[in-house]
């Protein structure tokens, strides 16, 4: 076996230029799909994590049809405090549970005395909330002595930065707010803000924060209710088969009229950025397939005119008695040192580059976030399989012309002219 | 005993509309240990004749023996095997792999045919490399070396596995005169000393006239068998 490499190495040297320009080409498609990949898949990751973990959280469950109205904020749409039990005693049991916290989503008017704009707001109860978003807090500006953990307390409130730009609103003004409560009543009630807030990609990317038990107040809420569960699993890798057990255990409770009494989302069903992502999938898969085509045409056309130029000394293999499975396997054994040399400097040159644009830090704005860093990562499974691929396709470009080689006739090929 | 039983052996090839008759009822046996020449002018089917023994063709009509195998009914991995084991080639353009050093051109048929372990291997090609003159070549490419160190080298190749019989097309065509005499004088001592039965084509009287039988072929029939007076001897 060593044999018929180290002869389809030497083969391959014949011909440098060809076996160099062929090497290349190749090398540049493994490399394109390294730094696509890198790149694209740390956006997503970066994206996906910025969404669940500050902001939507990586599952949601509410009352049922709250969902499909969700743009107009309906308070009628509630969890009571029997329901919210139900809901924790099935969180509680499901092992793959880490945490989860209950949220009003509200639509007030806020003024600062001077201005009023409309505001959407997300109560929290913020022990449960980091638990549930560990990185909302990063988002977050506090005043200096404030520590990042307590996110806010009773009588505080944490406004979107283009809010605060707009109205001129620093940390430590105070503020009112009023909203109307499922009635239709309204109340108002008087808050400090204490933190400023940077938006996130989504429909819930732009809203403030207050507690929960000040948003129970304000709406007037006789007994506790909540409006959002939002949780979190232990392994995100996980998250479909948990959402399908959780799903399953929710159906069970139905209404009074006898249609399931609760819904359960994932991030992907509540953030058009699952649309993005599948398109970044989208285009990963593409450039694959563009690699896959580079390395199929490139070696194809190699291997094939390395057996026209060779044929009479093919002849010869086969009339010294040369079996038609060892002429195959040297055939095949060029054709996978040439895709063996590319996947090699592919690697190469590709983890190179990760590492390059992991020191120059790419720095880009997307939707309203701004400064996001870029750093691409690439996992070795990701190369094996680009890898793997490579060189798969290398051995079936180079079946045909292996084939063709092992199928001459000795007597006609050694009268080759 | 025949190491080779030729019996009313026909070849046709078709090109287009016309059936070209490349042999015509060869009948002919070949004994062990001979050194024997074909003849005749370019188109009298010296090649062919070779190439039917040679398991590379397949004859028209007939049978052939060779080592007591009917080889016109082999299968094509049956031929391939059959090369493999008991026939060795020499090609008028020597047909050395350029990749490979002459040590490892003479070591090819054993690695990839026979299996030979490494030390055997080395033995084997040493002795051969040894037997051709050719030991100080051994680390040399085909570009390195003339043409008739190149037809030394094909000898050892084909010598290595012990074949009962070696088959040379033309191998004395691309070489000088002294040149193509001292492949064939060499052809003769492996078969002195190796005791394979050697059997080339020429159309080079000098040449022709080393061989212990020589069987002159015209229009693809087998028109005379001639035997030198040093066989007689």
């Amino acid at each position: 076996m060593i044999r018929i490499f180290k002869i389809a190495f030497r083969n391959l040297m014949r011909y440098k230029r060809r076996t160099l320009l062929t090497s290349l080409l190749i090398t540049l498609g493994l490399l394109m799909v390294i730094l696509f990949s890198g790149l694209a898949g740390s956006f997503k990751a970066m994206m996906v994590g910025q969404i669940t973990d500050s902001n939507l959280a990586q599952m949601q469950i509410h009352k049922k049809g709250y969902v499909s109205s969700i743009d107009t904020m309906p308070l009628h749409l509630t969890l009571n405090a029997k329901a919210y039990k139900t809901v924790e005693k099935i969180l509680k049991e499901n092992p793959d549970v880490s945490a989860y916290a209950p949220r009003i989503k509200l639509s007030a008017m806020l003024s600062n005395f001077a201005e009023t704009t409309n505001v959407r707001l997300n109560a929290i109860d913020p022990e449960k909330e980091i638990k549930v978003c560990p990185n909302v807090s990063e988002r977050m500006k506090f005043s200096a002595d404030q520590s990042p953990d307590i996110l806010l307390k009773q009588g505080e409130i944490i406004i979107p930065k283009k809010l605060a730009a707009g109205m001129n609103i620093k940390i430590g003004d105070p503020v009112v707010l009023v909203a109307n409560n499922k009635d239709g009543s309204v109340n108002g009630l008087n808050f400090m803000v204490s933190g400023i807030i940077e938006s996130v990609l989504g429909p819930q990317g732009k809203e403030g924060y207050m507690h929960i038990e000040d948003a129970q107040s304000l709406l007037r809420m006789e007994k506790p209710e909540v409006i959002e569960i939002a949780l979190r699993v232990k392994e995100f890798n996980r998250l479909d088969a948990v959402y399908a057990d959780l799903e399953n255990a929710l159906s069970t409770y139905k209404n009074k009229k006898g249609k399931p009494a609760f819904e359960i989302h994932t991030w992907e069903e509540l953030s058009p950025f699952s649309n993005i992502s599948k398109m970044i999938d989208f285009m990963a898969i593409t450039m694959k397939l563009i690699m896959m085509a580079i390395v199929l045409i490139s070696i194809l056309n190699v291997m094939m005119m390395s057996v026209y130029e060779r044929v009479r000394e093919i002849g010869t293999m086969s009339a010294i008695g040369t079996s038609p499975g060892k002429i195959m396997g040297l055939f095949l054994a060029e054709g996978l040192s040439l895709g063996l040399i590319s996947v090699l400097s592919g690697n190469i040159i590709g983890i190179i580059g990760i590492y390059i644009l992991n020191i120059y830090k790419i720095r880009f704005s997307f939707g309203r976030m701004d400064n996001l860093l870029l750093s691409p990562t690439i996992s070795f499974s990701e190369l094996f399989w680009v890898s793997a691929t490579v060189l798969l396709v290398s051995v079936f470009a180079s079946l045909q012309p292996a084939h063709k080689a092992s199928k001459m006739e000795p007597v006609d090929a050694l009268g080759h002219v | 005993m025949a190491l080779v039983q030729i019996e009313n052996v026909s070849k046709f090839y078709q090109t287009g509309e016309v059936q070209v008759k490349a042999l015509q009822d060869v009948n002919l046996s070949i004994d062990e240990a001979s050194f024997v020449s074909f003849v005749g002018p370019s188109g009298s089917g010296k090649t062919t004749m070779l190439n039917l023994i040679g398991c590379l063709d397949k004859p028209t009509e007939g049978r052939i023996f060779v080592d007591g195998e009917q080889i016109d009914a082999f299968n094509r991995r049956q031929r391939a095997a059959f090369r493999g084991t008991t026939l060795g080639f020499i090609f008028q353009a020597f047909n050395l792999f350029p990749v490979l050093t002459t040590f490892e051109n003479i070591e090819y048929p054993l690695v990839m045919i026979k299996n030979e372990s490494s030390s055997k291997r080395k033995e084997m090609v040493l002795k051969v490399l040894e037997s051709v003159g050719m030991l100080d070549q051994k680390d040399k490419f085909p570009d390195q070396i003339s043409g008739g160190q190149k037809q030394r080298i094909a000898v050892a190749r084909a010598l290595v596995t012990r074949p009962k019989l070696v088959l040379a097309d033309e191998p004395t065509a691309n070489l000088d005169k002294k040149a193509a005499l001292n492949v064939i004088r060499l052809m003769r001592s492996m078969r002195d000393e190796f005791k394979t039965t050697f059997i080339f084509s020429t159309h080079d009287p000098g040449v022709m006239e080393e061989a212990e039988i020589i069987h002159t072929l015209e229009d693809g029939k087998l028109l005379d068998r001639k035997q030198n007076q040093e066989e007689k001897k």
